[in-house]
């Protein structure tokens, strides 16, 4: 894991994941990646349960994260991370983001300032969990990925 | 030896494995097996004090270890332990990151409720459960008044979700003194109108359902039904029965209540195994025995203390804790400030609860108590022993020789009299009525006229020929004749 990792995702993804931020804005949305190989084709979309103030923390308690999974297997993919919004605060994992993060997984941020979703960024916790490194996001509508081209793009 | 399920995150850890076996007796010796055989695991897992991470939630089976015994939960060979994500973020760093509260999300409580209800959350009785059980719990309030006052606020700052009142009166002066669901810019309005105000003010999270009836044996039934507990906040006897018997039917407790002057009096009647109101009373008393507050009167505070035991007995009954107050009559003496608690059987002979029932279904309660319907009156009989305020007036106005005999106690003579009256309160009436000239014509007075109806009685049996009772007493006069007078 040397070069910077990537995620490729669909316009329908990218869609989804900026109309939740603004509908849950000036709260944070949060959900589930789903695809394979680098290759995000679907989100789901779960409940914010934190009880710290849902505008700067967003929480996935355990169920969801295992709707989630079950969700992945569903559609023949697996779980390949989760996606949250910033609202009003830059796309960038904070040190909660970081405290918390799970190895390999990628996490998208997409800052909404005022209502509207701007900057979408891709995040992965580096091994020793010391810091974020910023993975490359990508746009691809190919539905049926080449394992080989997917990522590294 | 268990089977760990291990998540999509950590698996580039366990060989891309979704499920390792591990060794240990307890969830903590087996994941310290399982991080030395997979030691990348290590620092995902645990923090730098070695304690598992916030955000880690072990599973045995489906049972959250937090919740079981922790790390030192036993684990079977049989049993499957999963290590499942929290996956948490947000903006800044504010606070030292909680612990995952897994239950609460479940627990279907909003984070406004979980703020609101935080003090009942912290006591290991009440908790999430608890506060989820009152959530869905629907209790029915019988009466908006000095009972129902206390109960109904305390019942929505508890967080019942839905609270049902029966009550079709308007908001009257008198009622101030003790009825704290309403104020004094509510005299007037129906008391549902206040009281469904004031609770939603409190507590808007919650349905305030109210019933604008009179209760009657034909909709009893009907009304209680959706209602997990009802409570008894009436003062009558004949409602009072039917609220039993109606909850006996449909087998719902009834948290009951009931107040006169400086006595106060709560039990739990008509549970599955407990006694009901007829097990301790099987007849109501004669017509006129017991007076009604009205009549009586009542310390304003005495229903606040009895109304909130009923509430603390019904907060107990919803969330299943505690020793209810069940096969225990509890009375409570204001002026000395001292309970009493009698002991209370089902009684199998009881025509309602016992073993062989003879009412089956809601009966006619107002027959049953002896109190006559209104309209269908016998005016003829009536003549000769009642008049009315307006005839009163009207021979005294023409110069007829009468004396009114006032029967009431003398505080309530200091708020208003009939002028010329004489002064006997009832209970002196047997020793001094040879005060009284038995050949003059007596017009006996009280407040409503049930207390000098009795008196009437009294002295009819003791050879008195001329003895009428003002219908309707001094609170009659003072609508029909002299509205200058204060009433009460």
């Amino acid at each position: 894991m040397t070069d910077a990792r990537g995620l490729t995702i669909t316009s329908a993804v990218d869609r989804a994941i900026r109309a939740h931020g603004r509908e849950t804005y000036p709260h944070e949305c949060c959900g589930a990646l789903i695809g394979r190989d680098g290759r995000a084709a679907d989100v789901v979309g779960l409940p914010n349960t934190t009880e710290e103030g849902p505008r700067r923390r967003f929480l996935v308690r355990p169920s969801d994260y295992r709707e989630a999974e079950r969700r992945a297997t569903e559609l023949g993919g697996e779980l390949l991370g989760f996606y949250h919004s910033h609202p009003d605060h830059p796309a960038r994992p904070s040190q909660y983001d970081l405290d918390h993060a799970w190895p390999t997984f990628a996490y998208i941020i997409v800052a909404v300032a005022d209502g509207q979703a701007e900057t979408m960024t891709v995040w992965f916790l580096k091994d020793d969990r010391s810091s974020f490194e910023e993975g490359t996001l990508h746009h691809g509508e190919n539905p049926h990925p080449d394992p080989a081209q997917a990522v590294h793009g | 030896m268990a089977k760990i399920l291990i998540p999509t995150p950590l698996r580039p850890y366990t060989d891309k494995q979704d499920a390792v076996d591990a060794s240990g007796a307890t969830v903590g010796e087996l994941l310290a097996d399982l991080t030395r055989k997979h030691a990348g695991l290590k620092a995902h897992l645990y923090n730098d004090q070695g304690k598992l991470r916030s955000f880690v939630n072990v599973y045995v089976n489906d049972e959250d270890i937090r919740y079981l015994q922790k790390e030192q939960t036993p684990v079977a060979a049989s049993d499957t332990v999963s290590i499942i994500p929290s996956v948490a973020g947000g903006v800044e760093t504010v606070a030292a990151p909680g612990p995952p509260k897994a239950r609460s999300g479940d627990g279907g409580l909003t984070n406004d409720e979980v703020k609101r209800y935080s003090r009942h959350l912290i006591m290991p009785e009440v908790g999430v459960d608890g506060q989820r059980k009152l959530k869905a719990a629907k209790v029915l309030c019988i009466g908006a008044g000095g009972l129902g006052s206390p109960v109904a606020m305390y019942l929505a700052a508890a967080g019942v979700g839905t609270i049902g009142l029966v009550d079709f009166d308007v908001v009257d002066f008198s009622n101030l003194q003790r009825q704290i669901l309403h104020s004094t810019p509510d005299v007037g309005r129906p008391k549902l109108q206040s009281a469904k105000e004031k609770l939603s003010a409190l507590n808007p999270e919650i349905e305030i359902r109210t019933h604008e009836v009179a209760l009657s044996s034909q909709n009893a039934l009907q009304l209680f039904e959706p209602y997990d507990v009802i409570v008894d906040g009436t003062d009558n006897f004949p409602t009072r029965y039917l609220v039993n018997d109606a909850c006996v039917l449909l087998g719902k407790p009834n948290a009951y209540g009931s107040i006169f002057r400086f006595e106060g009096q709560a039990s739990v009647f008509a549970t599955k195994d407990g006694p009901c109101y007829r097990c301790l009373y099987p007849e109501p008393p004669p017509p006129g025995l017991v007076p009604s507050c009205a009549e009586g009167g009542v310390l304003g505070v005495l229903p606040g203390l009895i109304g909130v035991i009923q509430a603390t007995e019904t907060v107990k009954l919803i969330m299943g804790i505690g020793e209810p107050l069940i096969g225990r009559f509890l009375i409570y003496d204001a002026l000395r400030m001292r309970f009493r608690e009698l002991k209370l059987r089902k009684d199998p002979d009881c025509p309602v609860c016992g073993t062989h029932p003879s009412v089956t279904k809601l009966i006619d309660y107002e027959q049953f108590c002896g109190i006559t319907p209104a309209a269908p009156e016998p005016v003829t009989l009536n003549h000769a022993t009642e008049l009315t305020s307006v005839e009163l007036k009207q021979r005294l106005d023409r110069g007829e020789k009468l004396t009114i005999v006032d029967v009431r106690e003398p505080n309530e003579l200091q708020i208003n009299r009939i002028p010329g009256s004489v002064h006997i309160p009832l209970g002196d009436i047997p020793k001094r009525y040879n005060e009284l000239d038995p050949d003059a014509e007596l017009v006996m007075q009280c407040k409503s006229g049930v207390r000098s109806g009795k008196a009437a009685d009294f002295l009819r049996s003791v050879g008195f020929k001329h003895v009428l009772n003002l219908k309707g007493g001094i609170l009659d006069w003072i609508d029909k004749v002299d509205p200058s007078q204060p009433k009460y």
